[in-house]
């Protein structure tokens, strides 16, 4: 009786220590990317919601606290509501273009037929180039007069613009370049997946008669998912970070019609070193990006498949 | 498949978590509120330690009062000093070597200093690299070249300290009063001199001479008051669009040009650094100028004109006149195929420009011996040879009026008579905005300026929303 209930006790600790195991083993494989993220990812980010919390700027030195208070500014504030509406447009806009029109191309691209690395290279190109030297070769080819965009739209007798001298171009100019740069770089992703689908559902749907319209729009695109997932939400992000260009092209301007959070970020740290509204503004930008990316994931996570 | 579904459930947070991460590595502003260990030379502390008290060393002293140059003895003889001197580059050159060769010969004249250069990037990233390791509690450099209108900024983040001890031992009023006094009013507050002008700079007119010649105006000189520069451009300007009577940059610092034509009209956008005056009567006034050349005059193209564009469209014939710095003048003689003249920016009442660029600036708590040798070499910086030869090399003013005495200044301006209008016209020069909080400020104004030039509000309207948000802010400081 004894003897047994000691072997059941051994076995049981056994157990435990076997489950302790497999339940520590994932913890322990995944420690060295965690010690890495939350040095450099979480507690600067613990920090700035502290930093967000406190009024510290020129006319005050001394952080005080100040609850929400500059999240309430920041609210009522119409200029930043004017930034955010411009961040948003922009995001709205570039991702399902820029994600669409990769797909596309990838789809052409897909096939043999000659000069196909040529063709492949052409759209990649942007993403080689960074993105200051692609906005100031695009600042010559927006001047007024002499750049190359309008000269060639006076070629089809359309007046030359003002393209980043005119509030109501502006953002439009950058979402031009913003699509330019990006494309070709989600396109490669597209290629790589068509690539890895399997062929002989293909064979099967091309022997069943179905045309390749069909074949794109039943096997390709579902297949494909995991990877529209993933570029959904690299689109999303890049297009949330759009800072670069704006520094280079027009400073936020003209009249704010291109300031975006990540440049009113900055400039309202290190030019304005207002250190509780640029925390608060890090943390509202946090927060746009985890619920887009949240969404993004649960309403795609069941219709995925990752191979 | 129980393990499969452990895996799943804590998959999804862990990636949303690592895509956050890459998003925030793009947020470098969150990272760098943090204390940078890293941003601060290490050159300084050094030699520093070894021949200060380490009371004065440590970033704690910056708040107790005491540590002025004169209060602390110097050190023992022959302890060489090392200094660390930040310097922006905004204009094309070759800063560096020039710099370099500044340092040269002051570490040949003054054996027991040693001068550490460090390229800052632009102004405002000197300020910023200043601005945090104050805050972190790094060691801020000695020495730095800011903006003018960094002063107030500087002060409230108790990270200057006045030269006044410094100059009664060089001379006094001998020794400030042969800068040009338009520089030197950019250098005071409470009763303190806090800087020396460095380099310099002023808007001025350039002007197409042969485009002049060409449509019968005097091109001897440039136009002398708004309603000249008006008839000129309307002579100058082609109805096909190929040529602009005159063209004036509104990006990037939209509202320093736009002093001009303030203080062109008898008149200033402040009176104070806690004191706008962007709703008054001249302002308006002023705006409504700069928005008829577009949209009433017809004399100059719609919307925002950037900055960069300026020279190339001057110097394409695109434009007869530009306003632009002075520090462009050596660029636009190379690349112009025609006759350059050069006049002053005007307003309605006469000629007026407002002042620009940089001055040198001693940190806060830094050792005795360090301040001693920082005031050598911001003198030798500032002396009436090194501004003749910078002013030449590069295209700033010299900040000092007897650089233009010298042979060498005599031999360049023979050469290019050209520069020697914008040291003239400092004699109708104003002081270049400045008031606490100064980057948002300007930036109140300058987005009134462009809303009006885009046709998105009125005058009055957008000067009054700039003054407003402008006392807002300036409110909280007591003077």
């Amino acid at each position: 009786m004894a003897l047994t209930s000691q072997a059941t006790v051994e076995t049981k600790q056994a157990e435990r220590h076997l489950r302790f195991r497999n339940a520590a083993l994932p913890y322990l494989l995944i420690s060295p990317t965690l010690l890495f993220v939350a040095a450099f990812t979480l507690w600067p980010l613990l920090r700035v919601i502290h930093d967000s919390l406190y009024v510290q700027n020129q006319a005050v030195q001394t952080p005080r606290f100040t609850g929400l208070g500059n999240f309430l500014a920041l609210f009522s504030d119409p200029f930043f509501r004017g930034v955010i509406e411009n961040t948003l447009l922009y995001v709205i806009i570039t991702v399902p273009v820029s994600v669409f029109l990769a797909l596309v191309l990838a789809l052409l691209l897909n096939r043999k037929f000659r000069a196909l690395g040529l063709y492949r290279l052409a759209f990649f190109y942007p993403t080689v180039l960074p993105m200051v030297s692609a906005a100031t070769i695009w600042l010559f080819m927006y001047t007024p007069g002499y750049g190359l965009l309008n000269v060639f739209i006076e070629f089809f007798h359309i007046p030359s613009q003002n393209w980043l001298g005119d509030p109501k171009l502006a953002l439009i100019a950058l979402m031009i370049l913003g699509v330019w740069k990006q494309t070709g770089y989600f396109m490669v992703f597209f290629l790589a997946g068509m690539q890895g689908l399997p062929h002989d559902v293909f064979e099967s749907a091309k022997l069943d008669g179905a045309n390749i319209v069909q074949s794109t729009l039943a096997i390709t695109l579902p297949l494909l998912m995991g990877t529209t997932l993933f570029v959904t939400t690299i689109a999303v992000i890049n297009a949330f970070e759009t800072v670069d260009q704006i520094y280079i092209m027009t400073g936020g301007g003209p009249v704010n019609a291109t300031n975006m959070l990540l440049f009113d970020l900055w400039q309202t740290l290190f030019s304005y070193l207002d250190v509780g509204r640029a925390s608060a503004i890090s943390v509202i930008l946090v927060v746009m990006l985890l619920v887009f990316t949240a969404v993004n994931f649960i309403s795609t996570e069941r219709r995925a498949t990752y191979e | 498949m129980k393990n499969t579904r452990f895996t799943a459930v804590w998959y999804t947070p862990f990636v949303i978590l690592v895509l956050v991460s890459l998003a925030l590595a793009g947020c470098a502003p969150a990272a760098a509120t943090t204390p940078a260990p890293t941003s601060a030379p290490a050159a300084t502390s050094a030699p520093a330690a070894t021949s200060a008290p380490a009371a004065t060393s440590a970033p704690a002293a910056t708040s107790a009062p005491a540590a002025t140059a004169a209060a602390t003895s110097a050190p023992a003889a022959g302890q060489p000093v090392t200094l660390t001197f930040y310097y922006p580059v905004a204009v094309p050159g070759p800063i560096t070597q020039l710099i370099n060769g500044y340092i040269q010969k002051f570490e040949a004249a003054n054996p027991d200093i040693k001068v550490n250069a460090v390229l800052s990037g632009g102004y405002p990233d000197t300020l910023t690299k200043i601005q945090t390791t104050i805050k972190g509690g790094g060691t801020p450099p000695d020495v730095a070249v800011l903006l003018s209108t960094d002063l107030y900024s500087l002060v409230d983040s108790n990270a200057i300290q006045p030269l006044d001890s410094f100059i009664q031992s060089s001379g006094g009023d001998s020794f400030t009063s042969d800068f040009y006094p338009a520089y030197m009013a950019n250098s005071k507050y409470q009763n303190h001199i806090w800087s020396l002008p460095f380099q310099r700079s002023i808007p001025v007119l350039y002007y197409n001479k042969d485009m002049f010649k060409a449509a019968g105006i005097n091109d001897s000189k440039g136009p002398a008051n708004y309603q000249e520069m008006v008839a000129d451009a309307q002579k100058l300007t082609k109805p096909d669009g190929s040529t602009w009577g005159i063209e004036i940059s509104s990006d990037g610092i939209p509202y320093w040009l736009f002093q001009s034509f303030v203080i062109g009209n008898g008149s200033n956008v402040f009176t104070a650094p806690n004191k706008v005056t962007f709703d008054t009567p001249e302002v308006e006034k002023a705006l409504q100028d700069f928005s008829d050349l577009s949209n009433k005059y017809k004399v100059m193209p719609t919307g925002i004109l950037l900055w960069a564009n300026m020279p190339n469209d001057f110097v394409n014939g695109k434009a007869a006149m530009i306003w632009h710095s002075s520090g462009s003048l050596a660029n636009i003689l190379k690349q112009a195929k025609f006759n350059v003249g050069v006049g002053d920016t005007v307003g309605e009442k006469g000629y007026g420009a407002p002042t620009g660029g940089g001055n040198m600036y001693i940190m806060k708590g830094i050792p005795a011996d360090h301040q001693a040798a920082a005031w050598k070499f911001i003198q030798f910086m500032t002396s009436t040879d090194i501004q003749a030869d910078w002013s030449i090399n590069t295209g700033y003013v010299a900040s000092r009026q007897s650089s233009y005495n010298t042979q060498a200044m005599k031999d360049y301006l023979a050469k290019t008579p050209q520069a020697a209008v914008a040291p003239d016209g400092l004699k109708y020069a104003g002081p270049e905005l400045a008031t606490h909080d100064n980057a948002q400020i300007q930036k109140f104004l300058g987005d009134a300026v462009q809303s009006v030039l885009t046709g998105k509000s009125s005058v009055a309207d957008a000067l009054k929303a700039a003054q407003q948000q402008a006392d807002q802010v300036l409110s909280q400081f007591p003077d």
